[in-house]
């Protein structure tokens, strides 16, 4: 069995970024020396649809797909994303939420309705749990779009993997022009 | 240093690798990345065909003229190039030839679920089957020699999580391969019934070396770890059952499988008490197992539906194992289905169609299915690349023949008419079906990822390029033009006037809307500073502008509200607004 294996489970709404965060992550990962599996859907549920990555590594992985009740650190973009997907983070896995709201078209035309209270119910049942609006962060960087590399920094200190030097990788898949903005979200994320 | 790659990724570097030359395809999920990574190697000839039959023969052409060639597809689409594939079996290869399937367990974006590997046995062509990106990488460059060792076709078989999960390669440099000479050879190559037979009888001997082949080739090995249970798997399944199982089995992990290694098989099972079969989709192993007349385990077990992960692997083998399940919240979470974008230039023809209560809308795949999710809920019906508008001519005749006077609407976007729906335009207009076509042209492939088509006017090298003209198309169909409407879709009234004309036609009707999909970068600098705003004085909380299925647009405090970074300021919503409370921002 790989028992060293490590799990990262990355959710959103499509558009968030979680793909980009998830790329920047396993490439960093990979530089580290570890072995690294990510996953991902695209297709019809980028379209606005809550969406998946499966981030893996240790020694030796095998499958890409992070089990229920397995995700070492669970990663929300959007505050309701963090309920859908609660049940796959690990007893006394780190969950970090995006305290940010999208709603979906069925809630906003009425056929569903968005559930309150959702992080003070996560505070009382979740232990590790951070909770801080990185699309807040991002908006006042100068551009929401960071929100991705806010949760990152986050996750990378949740998960300590800050020993591994993260701004050659974010140098490598960042735009030029985007790279400052994004190193500070980095930061930003780092710090929270 | 390894590269962290997709399988997708894999394949196409591998492929490249192999000294392939031309390569083609046509987008689907989750193929479509294969020819966007081998268009970035220049000594590859890289296209998007405008169909999955047109990329299997230009890569069958390309091939018996002497080149290494490969076309890639999903799952579906290997149904559409079912007819040269098959053959292809009888007149064998010049330069290795790979198509590559990308089937789709879990229908994450298609719609149905088919276990491709049956076309390898129905067709009698070798399969190979990788379980990640190295293998990928591996496998396709094997599967070239394979083809050219043994004169036939290779079936490339993937899945979802091999074409979009990552993992790490050691890549390795190009070997340029000269193209083989060409020589005409009309028994091997003209299908005529007397040649056809020939190569029936060389193509059934040709199994004989590819069985001795499975039997010795490491691609099908064995991994003794001792222990009472053998599981014998292929494919993602092996890397699930690893995940589960580890070293407490042994496994007998098939890359080779058609034809299957009956040998291998009979002398692996031999050494265990109990025998998995562990594969996703269909019982194709367990099947041939079975037919050996070995006892195991698969199916009985693991679902015929959805997507194997190891979860499922270890609740079907393992029920008495404690539930490792983590939190749960007393939270009903709403669902969150996949919508039309913000912006989408589909929204205004689906927001005026919606209000047509007597009409049949027959759909098509692409971005435009989407239409058929409420508020808008417009299709009738959506099975296939293509069928919107033949299906449509269907009920035209069937509801004629029962004296149902509803107005047939087919829906259709521009890449999929040119891929299979223009061939049911002629079907309309030939056997007269008075029946409206909607081509829902937004200039790119979009669901895929934004892929050129022949509407473009660029390749997918990226080099300018003819632009096929819908409209001359249809009028050279046999559409008249007085039949025939070019619309802008975000202005309501032009698209309301041409859908009652359509409903008022006695003849086939085209609609062509002409606007970009607004997800184009060039649309979205263009629009970048474009939102609308609501006047909170001006409105009433009527909610009609929620009617347009609009991601974008909400309600807060019984007023409708925008949301500024969603929306692109097409103004479908302040058409609809009775109270003219919502505009442009200036």
């Amino acid at each position: 069995m790989n028992n060293d294996t490590k799990s990262i489970l990355l959710v959103g709404v499509g558009g968030q970024g979680t793909i980009l965060a998830s790329k920047i992550l396993s490439e960093g990962l990979a530089r580290k020396g570890y072995d690294v599996k990510m996953s991902e859907i695209h297709g019809m549920s980028q379209r606005g649809g809550s969406v998946t990555t499966h981030v893996r590594f240790g020694s030796k992985v095998a499958s890409p797909i992070v089990p229920q009740g397995g995700a070492d650190v669970l990663v929300a973009f959007e505050k309701v994303e963090a309920v859908r997907w609660l049940s796959y983070l690990k007893k006394d896995g780190w969950l970090v939420v995006n305290d940010h709201k999208i709603e979906s078209l069925p809630v906003i035309t009425g056929l569903a309705e968005y559930p309150e209270g959702v992080i003070e119910k996560l505070r009382r049942e979740v232990p590790n749990l951070k909770v801080f609006s990185a699309s807040k962060i991002a908006e006042d960087l100068g551009n929401i779009k960071s929100q991705n590399i806010v949760l990152l920094g986050a996750l990378v200190k949740a998960m300590k993997l800050d020993d591994i030097d993260w701004k050659p990788v974010l140098k490598k898949i960042i735009p030029p022009k985007l790279y400052d903005l994004n190193e500070k979200a980095f930061e930003a994320g780092l710090a929270q | 240093m390894k590269k962290i790659m997709t399988g997708n990724e894999a394949i196409a570097r591998g492929a490249w690798e192999a000294g392939l030359h031309v390569a083609a395809a046509y987008p689907g999920t989750p193929s479509t990345e294969i020819l966007e990574n081998l268009a970035t190697y220049k000594e590859v000839y890289s296209e998007w065909a405008p169909n999955e039959k047109v990329a299997v023969e230009v890569t069958a052409g390309a091939s018996i003229a002497g080149a290494r060639a490969l076309a890639a597809m999903k799952h579906v689409g290997l149904n559409v190039a079912a007819d040269p594939f098959f053959t292809l079996a009888y007149t064998g290869v010049n330069g290795g030839l790979v198509v590559v399937t990308a089937d789709d367990p879990g229908m994450y974006s298609s719609q149905n679920e088919q276990d491709n590997r049956f076309y390898a046995s129905h067709a009698k062509v070798p399969m190979l089957e990788p379980s990640d990106s190295q293998e990928a990488h591996d496998f396709i460059k094997q599967a070239f020699n394979l083809s050219e060792r043994f004169d036939a076709p290779v079936l490339f078989r993937v899945s979802t999580r091999i074409c979009h999960s990552k993992s790490l390669v050691e890549t390795a440099e190009r070997i340029e391969i000269a193209a083989k000479p060409y020589k005409k050879n009309t028994k091997k190559y003209v299908m005529a019934p007397a040649n056809a037979k020939e190569r029936k009888r060389v193509m059934e001997r040709r199994i004989d070396d590819l069985k001795a082949f499975s039997e010795a080739t490491e691609l099908n090995r064995a991994e003794m770890n001792g222990g009472k249970t053998g599981i014998i798997t292929s494919g993602i399944s092996y890397q699930h059952a690893m995940e589960v199982f580890g070293d407490t089995v042994s496994y007998l992990k098939l890359g080779f499988t058609w034809p299957l290694p009956e040998r291998k098989i009979r002398d692996f099972a031999a050494h265990f008490e109990t025998i998995y079969v562990i594969e996703e989709n269909e019982p194709y192993i367990e099947n041939f197992v079975k037919q050996l007349g070995i006892k195991c385990t698969g199916r009985e077990k693991l679902p015929f539906v959805d997507e194997l992960t190891p979860e499922i692997i270890r609740r079907a083998f393992f029920p008495d194992s404690e539930e490792t399940g983590g939190y749960e919240i007393d939270a009903k979470v709403p669902p969150r289905p996949p919508v039309l974008c913000p912006g989408c230039t589909h929204r205004g023809f689906f927001y005026e169609i919606a209000k047509y209560k007597d009409i049949v809308a027959t759909g098509d795949i692409g971005c435009y299915t989407l239409g058929s999710v409420p508020p808008l809920g417009v299709n009738d019906v959506v099975l296939c690349m293509g069928a919107s508008i033949s299906g449509g001519v269907g009920f035209r005749k069937a509801f004629d023949k029962a004296g149902r006077k509803e107005k047939i609407f087919a829906v259709i976007g521009d890449s999929t008419f040119f891929h299979s729906g223009i061939t049911g335009l002629i079907d309309a207009v030939v056997n007269k079906a008075p029946i409206v076509i909607n081509i829902l042209d937004n200039r790119i492939t979009a669901m895929t990822g934004h892929q050129e088509n022949p509407g473009t006017g660029r390749t997918l090298m990226g080099e300018p390029t003819y632009q096929v003209d819908l409209k001359a198309v249809c009028m050279a169909c046999g559409v008249k033009e007085e039949n025939i409407r070019l619309i802008d879709p975000y202005d309501l009234k032009q698209t309301r006037e041409a859908i009652k004309a359509g409903h008022d036609a006695a003849e086939p009707f085209v609609i062509i809307t002409t606007r970009p999909c607004a997800l184009i970068k060039s649309v979205l600098k263009e629009r970048a500073n474009m939102k609308c705003k609501v006047d909170t004085d001006k409105c009433i909380g009527c909610k009609m502008c929620l009617k347009a299925g609009c991601p974008a647009i909400g309600v807060n405090n019984g007023k409708a509200l925008i949301d500024r970074t969603m929306c692109n300021g097409c103004e479908i919503c302040a058409q609809i607004c009775p109270k003219n409370a919502i505009s442009r921002e200036d």
